[in-house]
């Protein structure tokens, strides 16, 4: 039988694995140390619990760090990472460094639901939830990782389509007894799943971002086939009930599609969608994917769009677009590896 | 995690839960509430597992409201309904969701109980002019076939990826549509499945010449 994971545990997860195997409460908190605060690799090294309680956990746990299997590099500084999660599965990570910061987008799944237009992990289908320890591996089993001042959950899948361990995972970010990370480097993004995103501002007090891409019920829902069940109109009513005058922040992210969502008309219908709200707009460039029907804006147009919403009110940014040459867009590499494993397993070339 | 707590719900009683083919089932319960064809309600049997959401398979005007599920051995929630039975009370919350457009003609695209928000549609009065293609692994998965032949004729379109004879295409629907005869560009296509299914077929659709914006999807969540 395989040794299970610590990593990615809670403290009361730990708490709850160390009275079933008989040891004292307080070595939860011990283990927490060791895995969130400490670089161990192994139980062995461990040396605060006895030798005695090292050997039992051992024979049914381990640390459970994975290593990236293949790290790509951009001319920019920009690092993308590549996780095995198991046989013919892979994740995808992307380091972004800056003068004042560095940031980690990390995945929540292995493929996604959603099926957006747009996206090119869609295209791998769903084929499952990563645990709390597997996202936050992400961060902890690069070199960087301990440059890393800001989280995103903006990788491959819907945060909110596995809310439970996405949880998890920010609680062992955020708590004193986990990394000790400020809730406020971290934003999760979504495309608007109301229930979990209800739940998330509720428990956690991270930032939100949400994919809006387009305000018009009918335009995105040929995108985003997520407006089917949950309206855009409706996710931005939803947040209006939460506080944002304070440190937390929601931003909506919109990519630019050329002669799509880049008019004057889509301007005035976000204005009037974000009307009051205290917020931001992250525009984002486009990088196309594969067979795409969709262009990206060109940049004037962009500058135009940026500053049109601006001038309507709307905190509006540009996105530096990063990577371009280490295939950035999200789920080209996983899905480039997935399609070789499997052309691999079937004997092709 | 959808949690009841973000809905407002119901308890009903069950009418009946009869298996149609291997490992599917058509569960079904008193109507207490309008609807419009399309929407998806949460079902669940206690507050205690999160509500999952399905296409309602009955049209708005009946007295009973029809889902069509498939038992997946190692979920949560789909072994217990399974066990159902008439008497029985399920939770189920109020309709929501927008898959609901009534367009002249459209053309439907289904893979097994993806068929659900369409037969509503057609049980409404919705489906004039509609072409239904239906792809299913085997022919026992062709759920309502009878009705769906009464009512379509022509315009109900079998695919069948695991079969290499019978009255119907043999293959898969991406497949029909590559060589289908009557590809219409300026058609609204609807489809209903799973995420892989719609992006696979969206993808084919596209690259054939319908343009994006015909193209309206639903995808299990």
């Amino acid at each position: 039988m395989s040794k299970k994971p610590l990593f990615g545990l809670t403290l009361q997860q730990l708490t709850t694995l160390v009275t079933e195997e008989g040891l004292p409460k307080f070595t939860a908190k011990q283990i927490a140390d060791w895995l969130y605060k400490k670089e161990v690799t192994s139980i062995e090294q461990m040396t605060n619990l006895s030798l005695k309680t090292r050997e039992q956990l051992s024979e049914r746990y381990t640390v459970g760090l994975i290593n990236p299997s293949k790290v790509s590099e951009s001319t920019d500084g920009t690092k993308k990472y590549l996780f095995p999660t198991d046989t013919l599965k892979y994740i995808e990570a992307a380091y972004i460094p800056e003068a004042d910061r560095a940031t980690l987008c990390v995945s929540s799944q292995v493929g996604c639901k959603m099926g957006c237009l747009f996206c090119m992990t869609g295209k791998q289908g769903f084929q499952g939830n990563l645990t709390a320890g597997e996202i936050i591996n992400q961060l902890r089993s690069i070199p960087e990782w301990k440059k890393v001042s800001n989280l995103v959950y903006m990788g491959m899948g819907e945060p909110f389509d596995n809310l439970e361990n996405v949880l998890a995972s920010l609680e062992i970010l955020t708590s004193d007894w986990g990394m000790g990370m400020s809730p406020k480097r971290i934003t999760v993004s979504t495309i608007g799943v109301i229930p979990a995103m209800k739940e998330f501002l509720e428990k956690s007090s991270c930032h939100l971002a949400v994919s809006l891409h387009n305000p018009f019920d009918e335009e995105r829902r040929s995108i985003m086939p997520i407006q089917n069940v949950y309206l855009i109109k409706d996710v931005v009513d939803e947040i209006r009930k939460f506080d944002f005058s304070g440190q937390r922040r929601v931003s909506f992210e919109y990519i630019m599609f050329d002669g799509i969502n880049d008019t004057p008309r889509h301007v005035k219908e976000m204005a009037r969608l974000l009307n009051g709200l205290k917020c931001r707009v992250n525009l984002i460039r486009f990088h196309p994917i594969p067979d795409t029907p969709l262009l990206g804006t060109p940049d004037e147009k962009l500058f135009e769009f940026r500053d049109a919403l601006t001038a309507k009110g709307i905190f509006t940014t540009i996105r530096a677009s990063r990577g371009q040459d280490i295939q950035a867009a999200c789920g080209l590499l996983s899905t480039k590896e997935l399609v070789k494993k499997q052309r691999e397993a079937k004997g092709e070339e | 995690m959808k949690s009841w707590n973000d809905f407002n719900y119901r308890r009903l009683p069950v009418i009946s839960n009869i298996q149609v083919a291997s490992g599917s089932y058509i569960l079904t319960f008193k109507r207490e509430f309008d609807f419009i064809a399309g929407q998806v309600i949460g079902i669940g049997v206690s507050e205690k597992i999160p509500p999952r959401l399905y296409s309602i398979a009955s049209g708005e005007k009946e007295d009973h409201i029809e889902i069509l599920y498939t038992e997946k051995p190692d979920g949560t929630l789909t072994p217990m309904l399974s066990l159902l039975k008439s008497g029985d009370t399920i939770l189920v919350t109020d309709p929501f969701g927008s898959f609901t457009n009534s367009d002249q003609s459209p053309i439907w695209i289904a893979v097994g109980t993806g068929i659900a928000p369409f037969m509503s549609r057609l049980l409404s009065g919705k489906g004039e002019g509609a072409t239904l293609i239906h792809g299913v692994r085997t022919p026992d998965f062709f759920y309502y076939q009878n009705l769906l032949k009464d009512q379509l004729g022509d315009n109900y379109i079998q695919c069948c990826s695991r079969c290499t004879v019978g009255p119907f295409y043999n293959g898969r629907v991406t497949s029909f549509l590559q060589h289908w005869d009557k590809l219409d560009l300026t058609r609204k296509y609807y489809l209903c499945g799973s995420a892989e299914m719609v992006v696979e077929t969206r993808d084919k659709l596209i690259a054939l010449g319908v343009p994006f914006a015909n193209v309206n999807a639903e995808i299990y969540f």
